[in-house]
């Protein structure tokens, strides 16, 4: 019988380390995650600590210097009206825009996940992403002209005499203004827009992991399909919604160029840190500032967590 | 026998065009009440599509489907008196065991207390009290499969499809399950339409069995009638193994134009008498039985002989014996 004979294996420098790594599993583990976790631990937690730090120090009002005394001015300072309205309404828009996404995104999230296939799920993927290829500002700026007063949507308003219902919408006070461009309403929109992919991706992953027959188990077993949307549906795809919260939520509260654009003049909480740190150069106050979304987030997920959002992960 | 199901002439056709697949064809079908009945075939043969269509999942394109006298061809799963259970177990992950049994009652509107204690019920039934308060995830194979069970008996339908329910397990608990689900039925009353495509599990537990293959029932018939009278050569080789004969070899052998012989029914014996001589190409040992291969030169035969008679060796030659009565004649094909 004619066998074959192998050369024996050469150690060259390369094999030696293969093996090396193959025996040592903690090394490859190492080199995989020691770069990222250097860039989150130091250039992030870092930076993240040097605000919270930055936060209980002061600006001198007279020599405009920082002055690296610990105290809680900055805190009481939040406490201002013009402050806290700010924070609250700028949380108000973000639980306002979160919601808005979640009812747009959940339909479109549904029938990607379950019932598109092939070429119609693909079109569908990239109108959903296609926004995210082109300049955040081109975007923002596209929407200030068909916002504006005699811009796109004003114009086909108009054409179909519901000038009226326009008007109407934009004298209500509070979301109201002089056009929609220059109304909370259109910051709203804005705001929707721009983050709905956000949401839109996170919903189908969640749907998609929830197998047919559980859906035909609970029809089976007499349930109607709205009682299966609640009872199933909805607890299970409870992670994505989560998911795709966090993100519009966060974004929403910390975006300060969409409310510069678009909108009334009152100040969202970034429009404020980004003023503070920059024209004021008051750093401090603005590291104060910007606590405020991380701790609304931090108190979201622990509400989110104790619904029981995550139970279905 | 009153007919829990009947279908009359339905049909199953997946896409359009040249790409269309008749999965079920043309099938008549009915099941009596009480019955425990089992559709065996071969995968892709269109047996689960047929529960399908009995449970609602899937619609017929041609033909009527009855439930209890009742046309529900076009009705929906949660409209239909018929509950299932998956192959997959179907367990809905996010609630508690007793909570996925009470679904049902739930839907119904059913008080919590009332029908908490229902499935508690239902739970003892498939003996596995005690783990109400787990999650599906927390349970092995075996206890899912318990649940899935309790939770489509729960609301006392008079229907019950089984879709491959014992495929996931293993071969001990396989057989555990299969005695403790045939009690279970006999001691409900229920009709049950069972899916398999283990010969084995449909012999043992059904008291008729459908064979399908190519979207078309072969024959409908009782254990004893599917193994000793096979309808087709399909279904002679499908259930059980089998000696199939055509042409001129059965002719000579058996004086039929095709006829199927069972390995078990040869005996080996001397020459006098024999219906054939061959040599032995094959010996497997199989544990209660041991299985010869034999050369008869234009064909060969398979021959079971029973644990404790002398197997002879690879190579040797040995005369073939069996009665008339072993021989079951096919329709030729």
């Amino acid at each position: 019988m004619n066998t074959l004979a192998l050369p024996a294996p050469r150690l060259s420098l390369r094999r030696q380390a293969s093996n090396l790594l193959y025996r040592r599993r903690g090394l490859l583990l190492l080199a995989l995650l020691g770069p990222v976790l250097l860039w989150f631990g130091v250039v992030y937690l870092g930076s993240l600590f040097a605000l919270l730090a930055n936060a209980f120090f002061r600006l001198d009002d007279f020599t405009g210097q920082v002055v690296r005394e610990v105290g809680v001015g900055n805190f009481v300072a939040l406490l201002e009206p013009a402050n806290l309205d700010s924070a609250w309404r700028t949380i108000v828009m973000a639980v306002v825009v979160t919601l808005a996404c979640t009812v747009l995104a959940f339909p479109l999230a549904y029938y990607m996940a379950r019932r598109a296939r092939g070429t119609q799920k693909a079109l569908l993927y990239i109108a959903v992403m296609l926004p995210l290829w082109s300049s955040y500002l081109v975007r923002l700026y596209a929407w200030k002209l068909l916002l504006a007063k005699e811009g796109a949507i004003s114009w086909v308003a108009t054409k179909l005499h519901l000038q009226w219902l326009l008007d109407l919408v934009l004298t209500t006070p509070a979301v109201g203004g002089p056009s929609l461009s220059f109304s909370t309403l259109g910051t709203f929109i804005v705001f929707v827009y721009m983050w709905l992919p956000f949401m839109v991706l996170p919903i189908m992953a969640s749907i998609e992991r929830i197998p047919a027959s559980t859906l035909e188990a609970s029809a089976d077993l007499g349930a109607l399909p709205a009682t299966t949307f609640r009872n199933v549906i909805l607890p299970l795809a409870m992670p994505g919604v989560a998911a795709g919260s966090i993100f519009t939520f966060s974004l929403t509260l910390g975006d300060y160029i969409i409310p510069q654009v678009i909108g009334d003049s009152t100040l969202f909480i970034g429009q404020i840190v980004y003023r503070q740190q920059g024209v004021a150069g008051n750093l401090p106050f603005a590291a104060a500032f910007s606590l405020v979304p991380i701790v609304v987030i931090a108190a979201y997920l622990w509400f989110a967590k104790k619904r029981g959002a995550f139970d279905a992960l | 026998m009153s007919a829990a199901v009947s279908l009359d002439r339905v049909s199953c056709v997946f896409g359009t065009g040249p790409q269309a697949v008749r999965a079920v064809d043309g099938v008549d079908l009915e099941v009596g009440a009480g019955e425990f009945f089992t559709l065996l075939g071969p995968s892709g043969s269109g047996k689960t599509t047929v529960l399908r269509m009995i449970g609602g999942f899937t619609l017929p394109t041609a033909g009527r489907i009855c439930i209890g006298g009742q046309d529900v061809s076009l009705q929906p799963p949660y409209a239909r008196p018929v509950n299932t259970v998956f192959q997959d177990y179907a367990l809905f992950p996010h609630m508690s065991v007793r909570d996925n049994v009470a679904y049902p009652l739930m839907v119904r509107k059913v008080a919590r207390a009332q029908r908490e204690s229902r499935a508690d019920e239902l739970l003892a039934l498939v003996q596995l009290p005690g783990v109400g308060d787990r999650r599906p995830a927390q349970l092995s194979g075996g206890q899912r499969q318990r649940v899935a069970l309790a939770r489509a008996l729960v609301g006392q339908p008079q229907l019950l499809l089984l879709d491959e329910p014992l495929g996931a397990l293993d071969l001990k608990l396989r057989e555990q399950m299969q005695s403790e689900l045939k009690a279970l039925q006999r001691r409900l009353g229920i009709t049950f339409i069972f899916i398999t495509h283990d010969q084995h599990e449909a012999l043992s537990m059904s008291d008729r069995i459908g064979v399908f293959n190519k979207g078309r029932l072969e024959q409908v018939a009782t254990p004893q009638q599917v193994y000793n009278a096979p309808a087709t050569r399909f279904v002679a080789q499908f259930v059980g193994a089998a000696n199939v004969l055509e042409g001129e070899v059965a002719q000579r052998l058996t004086g039929r134009a095709a006829a199927m012989l069972r390995p078990e029914r040869i005996t080996l014996g001397g020459e006098a008498q024999a219906r054939a001589r061959g040599n032995v190409s094959e010996v497997q040992y199989f544990g209660s039985f041991t299985r010869l291969r034999v050369d008869l030169g234009d064909t060969h035969l398979q021959a079971d002989l029973p644990a404790g008679t002398a197997a002879p060796q690879a190579g040797q030659s040995v005369h073939l014996h069996w009665d008339d009565g072993a021989l079951h004649a096919l329709q030729s094909t």
